[in-house]
């Protein structure tokens, strides 16, 4: 016999809720710092001469970085503009991957606003007994409304 | 840089030219300060035991960056990623011998873009896919 949904009312509400936006400004210094975290040595993410030879106005982002851990400018004032927020049914959770799609380099200079909303929620019967996968997509816009990145994450709680 | 490859030189089933890495403790502790992602279980023994995990781990989205730079230096700097995914099955611990690389799935063009498509991943010291993903990129022609 299968255990009842774990998937509540609530979760299905906020499917697909944006959030209000997150707005940073894409700094060089960060980048440098994060580059080198990396052990990635390409000019383009710390010589801003070589990076505008190649027609950039300035360092770009190596992919994989994450402007929405950078300090923010502005951050939604209201708990509730902040995107919708459930009870997860488990205390254990874990980060089961990312997905990046990239539209344009994110340069220094940028001004990015960014918004989440939950993509999916789904449940599978694993060997612990009932896992939660929830999908958090994170989509994020240049200073022309110009959509940079989306990502993806998956997070299974169990 | 490595040198810049093109569509036409690109064969399926070829592999993505391997990038090593190894992570000291120190280096997590510097991905945690650049990415902003502080959870101890990255630098903080007595929080990963006390989590069943058998030390410090690497963190995830250093593996996704490690594998995002593998393609960079891959397409090469007239090229493009696109698109990759990365799923985080097993967990990695510093001080093992790290080899990302992958395998060419499919090749087209699709528009103007001259796309490749492969299947990467991140395999420990005992050859194990810890950390396997695709990708979606597109390289320069020579038409």
């Amino acid at each position: 016999m299968t255990q009842g949904s774990v998937i509540t009312d609530e979760m299905k509400k906020a499917i697909g809720v944006e959030s209000e936006p997150t707005i940073v400004l894409i700094e060089k210094e960060p980048i440098r710092r994060f580059a080198a975290a990396i052990g990635d040595n390409n000019p383009l993410y710390r010589d801003e001469e070589y990076a505008k030879k190649l027609g950039y106005r300035s360092i770009i982002a190596p992919p994989g970085y994450q402007p929405q851990y950078s300090f923010p400018i502005k951050v939604p004032q209201m708990r509730a503009e902040a995107g919708p927020r459930f009870r997860l049914p488990f205390t254990r959770n874990l980060n089961g991957g990312d997905e990046y799609e990239f539209f344009q380099p994110i340069q220094a200079g940028d001004v990015l606003s960014i918004t989440r909303r939950l993509g999916d929620v789904y449940e599978r019967d694993g060997r612990m007994g009932k896992m939660l996968f929830t999908i958090n997509e994170t989509v994020f816009r240049n200073q022309k409304g110009e959509i940079v990145l989306i990502m993806r994450g998956t997070g299974i709680s169990y | 840089m490595a040198e810049q490859r093109y569509w036409e030189d690109i064969e399926v089933d070829a592999p993505v030219p391997p990038l090593m890495k190894n992570a000291t403790p120190r280096q997590l502790v510097q991905w945690a300060g650049a990415s902003g992602d502080y959870y101890e279980i990255h630098y903080h023994e007595k929080t990963a035991l006390a989590n069943m995990l058998p030390g410090i781990i690497v963190h995830g989205a250093l593996k996704g960056a490690w594998l995002g730079q593998l393609l960079s230096d891959w397409v090469g700097e007239k090229g493009r990623v696109k698109k990759y995914s990365v799923s985080y099955r097993s967990m990695d611990v510093p001080g093992d011998s790290l080899t990302l690389t992958g395998k060419v799935t499919k090749k087209y063009v699709d528009g103007k873009d001259h796309v490749v498509e492969a299947e990467i991943w991140l395999q420990n010291g005992k050859g194990e896919k810890t950390t396997p993903g695709t990708a979606v990129v597109v390289f320069p022609s020579k038409k």
